[in-house]
């Protein structure tokens, strides 16, 4: 298992990161998840599979995306002589309008490695869903993607774009008929077609080898942001922070970092209508740990271990768990999660299109929520990444909605 | 259970096992469902522990789990039907089928003493492969519960032993590769999958998932230890539900009556 000495070591050989992760699949699955794990073991000794990855990386997601320096931003959270440089991970700027197609690349060559001839994925807002389908078309695989009856009505354009790029979108009706749910129907799918299906999990959670898998596919937002950050400054940041759902763009962006003791990590969850009003999507902060879908991590439960619900106005956050590596790190103390409800994120929202004429995503509106809570207590000096996880064009109906404007 | 098993041997034939959800519809038609199953005709009975999540099962057994939520069922409330049940009955093998949430949350070992001191005999946790059911399998070995696990058509050769290896009480084969309630094995791969597992291994085999018939389970009689019928039985359930989802009139009779029917299967497998 991890040594003390590095937080980079995990998971161990069961895909354990301390007490969280594991592989709690059924029998049905279990060959399955060990002969995904042997391919990517595979895959990674092969430079050739890593060739690959960069080449779509560079010429069809259009990275690397740029380090910016968001200069109004950064003034208009400063307090006097007091306040942080914030430079933003322009992951919005990618093809698709996410961090998710990072991984949903690195997947299917994956797939294709394997022989599979069909892809399945879940998909809560649409946007793993959409990055799913679209490199489904890119290697023409046929692609069937789960989501909940509930979601498939809040984010009907997603819906429509799925089915342009050649998905079939099946939507999911069984208990709250949305992400959870939509999770549950593709693992149900994944039993049933063992054979030629490939499931393309869109975060850092399920049965290991994902969680590990995901991170490292998006690890390349770190990576990228090291470089950068040393170009720009000569030096490291100070602190990192990105928003939290399942947490594939905070792990991608912190792991590289985790043994950089002098940078600080802050994950934000979404609190929704408040964390006390038992109505957000901070597993984390509000929850505890449980297994579901694969892994044991921090859950949203009842006294009886039943799933509850999650709520946020981020589809992208609304997910009644988190990656258990985020469950490991909020444990050991390397990462400090805070939680931004609903209102904070939508002026955070509008604030960042004012500034910076950039309309982040809601998802990433949380930790720019976030920065301006912190920004006007740090010294001039202080260098913060704030990763832009994605635009916010796919949220435009969501706020219009809220700030009752008519489109 | 072993002594049931010793029974059905003695018999010549294979056994009935039938599944239905703790607490669905609610709580007291689920017990009078409970009390009734054995003198139906089932040999032995798998209590579903009820989960928000059950994401191995089909949309009846989903739906199922579901009703018994609504009416108030929990892990505790599934523990007092098998507190209540053996008052009547000290016989009939019960084992609970269920997830491993509820029971983490319980506490793993308070748990299994708890269940063991109800009268529970085994336990399926379905999401507990043989690499992670080591925290429920050792304390539940203590308490003197057997943990049964499955074996699916994708357990190859090399990988059985690994799965056999810690199960007691008998093998739950999984004739399909997919969800409960969902399409049926055919009976020419059920009968050399069975006889597969017996070059592995001395326990009973039970095989279960899309048997909706008593011919079908007539027909898997004909070849393994037990058969399980679950989507099917909570089918009849379902159906005898009022317009507000509540039991019906004859609800009770209706599924014992099916019960009955597909003893006789089981029981004509042989013959």
């Amino acid at each position: 298992m991890t040594q003390a000495n590095t937080y980079r070591a995990g998971p161990d050989e069961d895909g354990h990161f301390g007490i969280f992760g594991g592989r709690y699949v059924a029998e049905t699955l279990m060959p399955l998840i060990l002969a995904v794990e042997q391919a990517y073991d595979e895959a990674q000794a092969d430079s050739a599979f890593a060739d690959e990855f960069r080449y779509y990386l560079e010429h069809y997601v259009g990275r690397p995306s740029p380090l910016f320096h968001a200069q109004r931003l950064s003034e208009h959270f400063s307090k006097g002589d007091k306040g942080a440089k914030i430079y933003l991970k322009r992951e919005d700027l990618n093809h698709t309008g996410a961090h998710k197609i990072n991984n949903c690349l690195g997947q299917i060559l994956l797939a294709r490695r394997m022989g599979k001839t069909r892809i399945i994925a879940e998909t809560g807002a649409g946007q793993h869903g959409v990055a799913t389908a679209t490199v489904c078309a890119l290697f023409d695989i046929p692609c069937t993607v789960y989501m909940g009856e509930v979601d498939m009505e809040r984010q009907a354009p997603n819906v429509f774009r799925m089915k342009l790029l050649g998905a079939e979108v099946v939507p999911v009706k069984s208990g709250t008929r949305t992400l959870k749910d939509a999770l549950n129907e593709a693992l149900r799918d994944w039993v049933a077609n063992v054979d030629d299906t490939f499931y393309i999990i869109g975060t850092v959670a399920g049965p290991h080898p994902y969680p590990a898998m995901v991170r490292d596919f998006q690890a390349v937002i770190g990576d990228e942001t090291r470089e950068q950050i040393m170009a720009a400054e000569g030096r490291m940041p100070d602190s990192l922070v990105a928003c939290i759902g399942g947490g594939s763009n905070a792990m991608g962006l912190f792991y590289p970092f985790l043994d950089d003791a002098g940078v600080r990590m802050i994950g934000v969850e979404a609190a929704g209508h408040g964390i006390a009003s038992g109505e957000h999507a901070a597993s984390l902060t509000g929850g505890r740990p449980g297994v579901l879908h694969g892994n044991r991590t921090y859950l949203l439960q009842d006294d009886d271990g039943q799933i509850k619900e999650a709520h946020s106005i981020s589809a992208g956050l609304d997910y009644p768990g988190v990656g258990p590596e985020h469950s490991w790190l909020y444990e050991s103390g390397r990462v400090d999660y805070v939680s931004i409800t609903d209102e904070q994120a939508l002026e955070a929202f509008q604030l960042l299109t004012q500034l910076e004429g950039i309309i982040p995503a809601l998802e990433s509106s949380h930790a720019l929520a976030h920065v301006g809570e912190i920004s006007g207590t740090l010294p001039a000096d202080h260098i913060m990444v704030v990763n832009l996880s994605g635009r916010g064009d796919k949220d435009i109906p969501t706020v219009a909605k809220v700030l009752d404007m008519e489109l | 259970m072993a002594a049931c098993f010793e029974r059905l041997r003695g018999e010549s034939r294979a056994g009935l096992v039938a599944f239905i959800t703790g607490g669905d519809p609610d709580a007291a038609t689920s017990q009078a469902l409970l009390e009734g199953l054995a003198e139906a005709g089932a040999d032995i009975i798998e209590l579903g522990m009820p989960f928000s999540d059950p994401m191995a099962d089909g949309p009846s057994i989903q739906a199922s789990s579901l009703r018994a939520l609504k009416s108030g069922a929990t892990l505790r409330t599934v523990l007092q039907q098998v507190r209540d049940f053996r008052k009547s009955d000290h016989h009939t093998p019960l084992v609970l089928m269920g997830y491993y949430n509820p029971i983490y949350t319980y506490g793993t070992e308070d748990f299994v003493c708890d269940a063991a001191e109800a009268g529970v005999d085994g336990l399926i946790v379905v999401d507990l492969p043989p690499e992670e059911d080591a925290e429920l399998r050792e304390p539940a070995a203590k308490a003197g519960l057997h943990c049964i696990r499955l074996a699916t058509p994708t357990t190859d050769d090399a990988r059985l032993p690994v799965v056999l290896a810690n199960t007691g009480g008998f093998v739950y084969y999984v004739s399909i590769t997919g969800i409960t309630g969902t399409t049926s094995a055919a009976s020419t791969d059920v009968a050399e999958a069975v006889s597969r597992l017996r070059r592995h291994t001395g326990l009973p085999v039970a095989v279960g998932f899309g048997i909706k018939t008593p011919q079908q389970a007539g027909e898997v009689a004909g070849v393994a230890d037990a058969a399980v019928v679950g989507s099917a039985l909570v089918d009849v359930i379902a159906a005898g539900l009022d317009g507000q989802g509540k039991a019906g009139p004859g609800l009770v009779e209706e599924v014992l009556g099916f019960v009955s029917g597909m003893s006789k299967g089981v029981r004509g497998g042989r013959s």
